[in-house]
């Protein structure tokens, strides 16, 4: 409701704005301002709104994902083939397994997302739709938390869902999969929101690749230390509610405060 | 600078810019009303995508201002950029995408409505290529999905960098006659292009002439 009352001040304002220079163009220059332009401008106005905006470029990153799949089965394959390959490399017995299990998984989702994290500002970079975006009525940090929420559903949510299979591989402790669940849904958010403040910066650098793992890599180690404490924890049968606390600070912290530092670093990397 | 009597669309107040350590140009100052058309010149490398994207607030000026209405562009952001349209080098049109979901998607962002897009595509000669992914289209029909936004837009200000590029004859006259009736209409364009405009009258042209030396004129 507040949006809807925001955004129709401004439109009240901006008729304002737009009544008192068609007066002046008209009183001191005949030739100047025809209304039409101006008048379908304060239409046009009115149709601005958050949440119409958020979902605009949702569904086209959607779409576009969906359209190019690899970006969907890269961080997955890539996920799978790491969690796999560790039962193989470090031999099948089970109490060593489940020891380094919360390890494993929790290392190769952050590699995964990492891998993934370019194509979230490159592409529009690169093809100018990002100018657009910029150039766009609407505030950038509407559009920037559409495409990190986008993002999280192509590379995150699958992640998620395919956690609790491989940890069976791993042998995890069944005490613990309530744990790697939230820890996921808490944690893998949170990758992606940092991760787009180091895209956002990088992305007008040719071979970003090795400064982004050096900028993003640090920022993941908090969520890594908690999660996995939180899933040792759970093993033990204790609590782990203070974890998991941490990890929504976390993601709170981040979901607030990173759309703006991306818009921020979205501008300076286009300057 | 002259004194206006009505107050300028846009007005860059003695801007200056600079590049790769290379003064490109330096207090440049420029007032533009509604109803110009605004054609900057200057051989390649002299600053007039620089030009056009510090006027749009893409980039930072190294001093000066741009103001809209009389109000530096960062102080009114929002409203400068319901009332502007701007289209780069780079068209922003999705492979990935139909030419009529990229047009959808783009003319929707700017606060457009949506409903006539199939229209606008069959004005820039696109009509039976609506379903068709960008990617599989040509470069000139890939600048003309973006172009097809002009067709809607209500944006008094229109800052085009080369819009004719890969654009056939034919395609440049209807733009040209869009940029005519867009300044009539009380809009304003600023372009730039290495073309002659054929079909508006030079006297319509205001130009801005950049060079490599310090003095930018404006006719």
């Amino acid at each position: 409701m507040t949006l809807k009352a925001q955004s129709a001040q401004k439109t009240e304002t901006l008729a304002e704005n737009i009544d008192s220079s068609v007066v002046k163009a008209t009183v001191i220059d005949s030739t100047t301002v025809e209304n039409t332009v101006v008048d379908n401008n304060a239409q046009s106005s009115q149709q601005l709104s958050y949440r119409h905006a958020f979902m605009l470029v949702l569904k086209r990153d959607l779409t576009i994902a969906m359209r190019h799949k690899d970006d969907i089965i890269n961080p997955l394959l890539f996920f799978v083939i790491v969690i796999t390959l560790f039962p193989l490399g470090i031999g099948p017995e089970a109490e060593t397994l489940s020891r380094i299990a919360p390890g494993i998984i929790w290392v190769a989702a952050l590699l995964a997302t990492l891998l993934s994290l370019d194509r979230l500002f490159k592409s529009d970079h690169i093809d100018g739709s990002l100018e657009q975006m910029l150039l766009s009525p609407h505030p950038i940090f509407v559009l920037v938390l559409a495409k990190i929420f986008a993002h999280w559903l192509i590379t995150g949510l699958p992640l998620i869902l395919i956690a609790p299979l491989l940890a069976v591989l791993l042998h995890l402790d069944e005490n613990s999969y309530t744990a790697l669940f939230l820890t996921l849904l808490l944690g893998t958010p949170v990758l992606s929101l940092l991760g787009a403040v180091g895209v956002a910066l990088t992305v007008g650098i040719k071979k970003g690749g090795v400064l982004l793992s050096l900028l993003v890599l640090p920022l993941y180690i908090p969520v890594l230390i908690f999660a996995t404490s939180a899933i040792d924890t759970a093993a033990l049968g204790l609590p782990y509610s203070g974890q998991l606390a941490i990890i929504a600070a976390l993601f709170f912290g981040s979901l607030t405060l990173a759309p703006f530092a991306v818009g921020a670093a979205l501008k300076v990397s286009t300057n | 600078m002259p004194k206006q009597t009505s107050t300028p669309l846009l007005s860059a107040v003695k801007l200056t810019c600079i590049r790769e350590e290379r003064l490109l140009f330096d207090e440049l100052s420029v007032e533009i009303n509604a109803g110009d058309i605004v054609q900057v010149e200057g051989p390649n490398g002299s600053g007039k995508t620089s030009l056009l994207r510090i006027l749009s607030g893409l980039s930072q000026p190294y001093d000066g201002q741009v103001h809209y209405k009389n109000q530096a562009i960062h102080h009114c952001r929002e409203e400068y950029q319901q009332n502007l349209l701007y289209f780069g080098h780079l068209a922003g049109v999705k492979g990935e995408m139909t030419a009529e979901e990229n047009l959808d998607f783009n003319l929707a962002l700017h606060g457009n409505k949506t409903t006539e897009t199939l229209a606008y595509l069959a004005k820039v000669n696109l009509a039976g290529f609506e379903d068709s992914l960008a990617s599989h289209l040509s470069a000139g029909q890939h600048r003309r999905i973006a172009l097809a936004r002009l067709y809607q837009s209500n944006a008094p200000i229109w800052i085009l960098d080369e819009p004719f590029t890969a654009i056939d004859k034919q395609g440049v006259a209807s733009l040209e006659k869009l940029f005519s009736a867009h300044a009539e209409r009380g809009g304003c364009v600023i372009l730039t292009t290495h073309q002659d405009l054929i079909s508006i009258k030079p006297e319509q042209i205001k130009k801005i002439t950049l060079d490599y030396s310090y003095d930018s004129t404006f006719d």
